[in-house]
């Protein structure tokens, strides 16, 4: 490469500036892909200004504005406004000819609730009534906000009690009578009753922008906001515990709000299962067929067999996980180990090993290929170096032949998580789900439920963008979970990097002849 | 001269012989082939102790083939056909009960490109040494001190013993290979070319250190280079497409070969 360098577009003609013209033409695209994903993803979560419309024949309107396009066959345009409150109008999304929009306002008290049933409401907030009475006008705002920090302290506690006593506590009781546990179970569960009384009782009177009236129960607001008023440096604090809150939470309404922590969660366990089975498999396998087999015709053929494994495409290996590991293997199993909860399956079904081992199958072919090419670049000499001081065969491998390698099986490990990380379709065959909130990984022994069913960012995408109920409102969503799903396999990736690079400063790099 | 006196030479004729109690390896008989392709012919000669003796001859006469012979390094190479026999100190090497890696272990090698292996300076030192276990820290710190005196290399790495091997320069990581080997006291040395792929003052040394450690073993050469088997060799034997041609001492072979063949290679004429 760099004996290359320097003598481009002197004689050569045109193929230098086509190979580096490629070359510009990869990168601008894939930096073109990752701008798309991470405007349209992470704005996403931007508190937009809100509109208020007023159109030629009086009609009023609230929203975001979302896009604009022109009519078919017209020289007339549309946009699209996003103007929630379900529950009223029936849709959340409005189109408006933009010909017929006599005025646009900002006025600062529109306000923006999040909701957990009928999603966003959009418009004003009228009054707060509670035990402490009714707040109307300009005291609303800040009463509703300071009872939202209480809800959300209420709310906290409340889980945290669930997880941290009630579930324990059940667990024992589960074993056997406990009457310790028994009360301890009654206390907290009458401190939890305690709570969501705490969290009933207010209501919030509100009001669209076309005059119409709803009495919304406080306990069902998630957040409230009113971007209009808000100064950019509260924008992006917003915008961070937003995208915050899509990290760290799980999915809401059918997938359609809320978070991907699961799918996150899901995907980086599965790959790195995936990379415990495969690498040592891979490796060996590597070594028999470069250092050990007798390079003949069969060597060769077995060589050819498994670089073309490589090009199988992956719902084949999907087919084969559900056939041999689900119903094959997972059966036996079920029929030996979990005979008393049969008919319902526990290792039978598509889980988290079986999904782990699919893919592991898949990318076997890489990491064989990776280390035969690393253990190919160790010069003879090396070996022969070995040997001549005595070493035996098995001695000149682990001490001289793979410290020397041990980058390329990293490399191959690399490759395959690249590969497993990105694959969506065996995954759906072996035991992917659409919504599993719980992670494959808890207290409760033993601790790494390998058959479980999981969440994967991959599949998320899929389902979002075709099985959600509004692919508008997916869209976002789709490009957010794209961006992290690629995020995911770069942070994956730059720990094996970092990982080679450490074991090349210790053995030395191989010299490039 | 050491402690051996000169061996005697049995016969008069182009090849030389040695009484077999002051030769340390034995060759006879060897032909050698890789696969259908023949590569040694009915070698037959002896190798005398604590003397240097060096093989010479055009490129593919088989010189190297001979010397890797010596340690069984054919072994790994599955195409490899041998007949005859080699023994060292008596004992024939190919024998059943012969462990190859004991053998390697007496029969040290050194081969034309320095081949450090990529660990530190002491590591590499001590890598034979670690293979055969039941060692000190403090006593194989004495060793590898020793080793690597014995190959003219202490004074320059002394002080980084840790840094890799492979940050030497290529006359230094050649002596570092020859220290590395003498360290398990090998009783036969061979060298492979060892100085073709340095530059002309590292080759002066490595030179230096071959006349030095004959003292201690005995060391079987390969060369290309006919004025360097003429400096460091003491005997020398001239191959030519798998055939011995002439053996004998080296001041007699380079200024009086008995054989045409042998003088048209030396003088440069082609045959």
């Amino acid at each position: 490469m760099s004996r290359m360098a320097g003598r481009v577009g002197r004689s050569e003609g045109p193929w230098p500036w086509l190979a580096a013209g490629s070359v510009a033409l990869s990168l601008l695209l894939l930096l073109a892909l990752l701008t798309l994903l991470a405007v349209r993803g992470l704005g996403h979560f931007w508190p937009a200004p809100l509109a208020l419309v007023t159109l030629e024949d009086g009609q009023r309107l609230a929203g975001r504005a979302v896009h604009e396009e022109s009519v078919p066959g017209g020289e007339a345009r549309e946009r699209l406004y996003f103007t929630g409150n379900r529950d009223l109008a029936g849709d959340i999304w409005t189109w408006v000819p933009v010909a017929e929009i006599a005025s646009r306002a900002f006025p600062e008290e529109l306000v923006v609730l999040e909701r957990r049933r009928w999603g966003a409401f959009l418009g004003r907030l009228v009054a707060l009534e509670g035990e402490a009475g009714r707040r109307e006008g300009q005291a609303a705002w800040p009463a509703l906000q300071a009872r939202l920090a209480e809800l959300e302290a209420l709310r906290g506690e409340r889980d945290r009690l669930r997880e941290a006593v009630v579930t324990p506590l059940v667990r024992r009781l589960e074993r056997g009578p406990d009457a310790a546990a028994e009360a301890e179970l009654a206390r907290a569960n009458a401190r939890i009753r305690e709570l969501q009384a705490d969290m009933a009782g207010d209501t919030l009177v509100l009001e669209s922008v076309d005059g119409r009236r709803l009495t919304q129960p406080l306990e069902e607001v998630l957040r409230a906001l009113r971007p209009n008023a808000m100064s950019p440096v509260d924008k992006l604090a917003t915008w961070g515990r937003e995208v915050w809150r899509f990290l760290s939470e799980g999915p809401r309404a059918a997938n359609s709000a809320g978070g991907v922590w699961p799918a996150i969660f899901g995907t980086v366990l599965m790959v790195l299962l995936m990379s415990v089975v495969v690498t040592p498999f891979g490796v060996l396998a590597g070594i028999y067929l470069n250092e050990v087999a007798h390079q003949g015709r069969f060597t060769h053929l077995v060589r050819i067999a498994v670089r073309n494994l490589a090009g199988v495409p992956s719902i084949v290996y999907g087919v084969f996980g559900l056939g041999v590991f689900v119903y094959g293997i997972g059966g036996t199993l079920d029929e030996w180990f979990f005979a008393e909860s049969l008919p319902s399956p526990t290792f039978g079904t598509g889980g988290l090993l079986w999904a782990s081992l699919t893919l592991a199958l898949l990318t076997l072919p890489v990491v064989i290929v990776a280390t035969e090419e690393g253990l190919a670049r160790v010069p003879d000499h090396q070996r022969e170096g070995a040997l001549a001081l005595g070493a035996t065969r098995v001695e000149m491998l682990t001490r001289v032949v793979l410290p020397m390698t041990a980058p390329a099986m990293l490399t191959g490990m690399i490759l395959a998580v690249a590969r497993a990380a990105g694959e969506v379709a065996p995954l759906m065959l072996v035991g992917v789900a659409k919504l599993a909130p719980q992670v494959p990984v808890d207290g409760d022994f033993p601790y790494l439920h390998l058959d479980r069913k999981f969440m994967h960012l991959g599949y998320h995408i899929y389902d979002l963008a075709f099985h959600g109920g509004d692919v508008q409102a997916a869209m976002p969503l789709v490009y957010a979970t794209a961006l992290l799903l690629v995020l995911v396999i770069l942070v994956l990736n730059l720990t094996a990097i970092f990982l080679r690079h450490h074991l090349r400063a210790r053995h030395g790099a191989l010299p490039r002849h | 001269m050491s402690v051996f006196s000169s061996p005697h030479a049995l016969s008069d004729g182009p090849i030389l012989d040695f009484e077999r109690s002051t030769c340390c390896l034995e060759i006879e008989g060897l032909s050698l082939a890789y696969g259908e392709k023949p590569a040694l012919r009915d070698l037959t000669l002896r190798v005398p102790r604590h003397r240097v003796t060096a093989f010479i001859g055009p490129s593919g006469c088989g010189k190297s083939t001979l010397l890797r012979a010596l340690n069984r390094l054919h072994d790994l190479n599955e195409e490899v056909v041998r007949e005859g026999s080699i023994r060292l100190e008596g004992q024939d090497i190919q024998a059943p009960e012969v462990d190859v890696a004991e053998l390697r272990r007496r029969v040290g090698m050194v081969f034309q490109a320095p081949n450090p292996f990529p660990m530190s300076i002491y590591d590499n030192v001590a890598f034979g040494l670690r293979l055969q276990g039941g060692m000190r820290k403090r006593q194989r710190d004495d060793v590898i001190e020793w080793a690597l005196r014995s190959a003219a290399l202490w004074e320059e790495v002394k002080e980084r013993l840790g840094a890799s091997a492979w940050t030497l320069s290529g006359g230094q990581q050649q002596r570092l290979v020859i220290a590395r080997t003498l360290a398990v006291q090998p009783e036969v040395l061979l060298l492979d070319e060892p100085a073709s792929a340095l530059d002309p003052i590292s080759t002066l040394k490595i030179e230096e250190l071959i006349r030095n450690l004959k003292s201690r073993l005995s060391l079987v050469l390969v060369t290309h280079n006919m004025q360097q088997a003429a400096r460091v060799s003491d005997y020398t034997a001239f191959l030519q497409q798998g055939e011995l041609v002439e053996y004998g001492p080296t001041q007699t072979l380079f200024t009086n070969p008995r054989l045409r063949r042998t003088e048209n290679y030396i003088t440069g004429r082609m045959t």
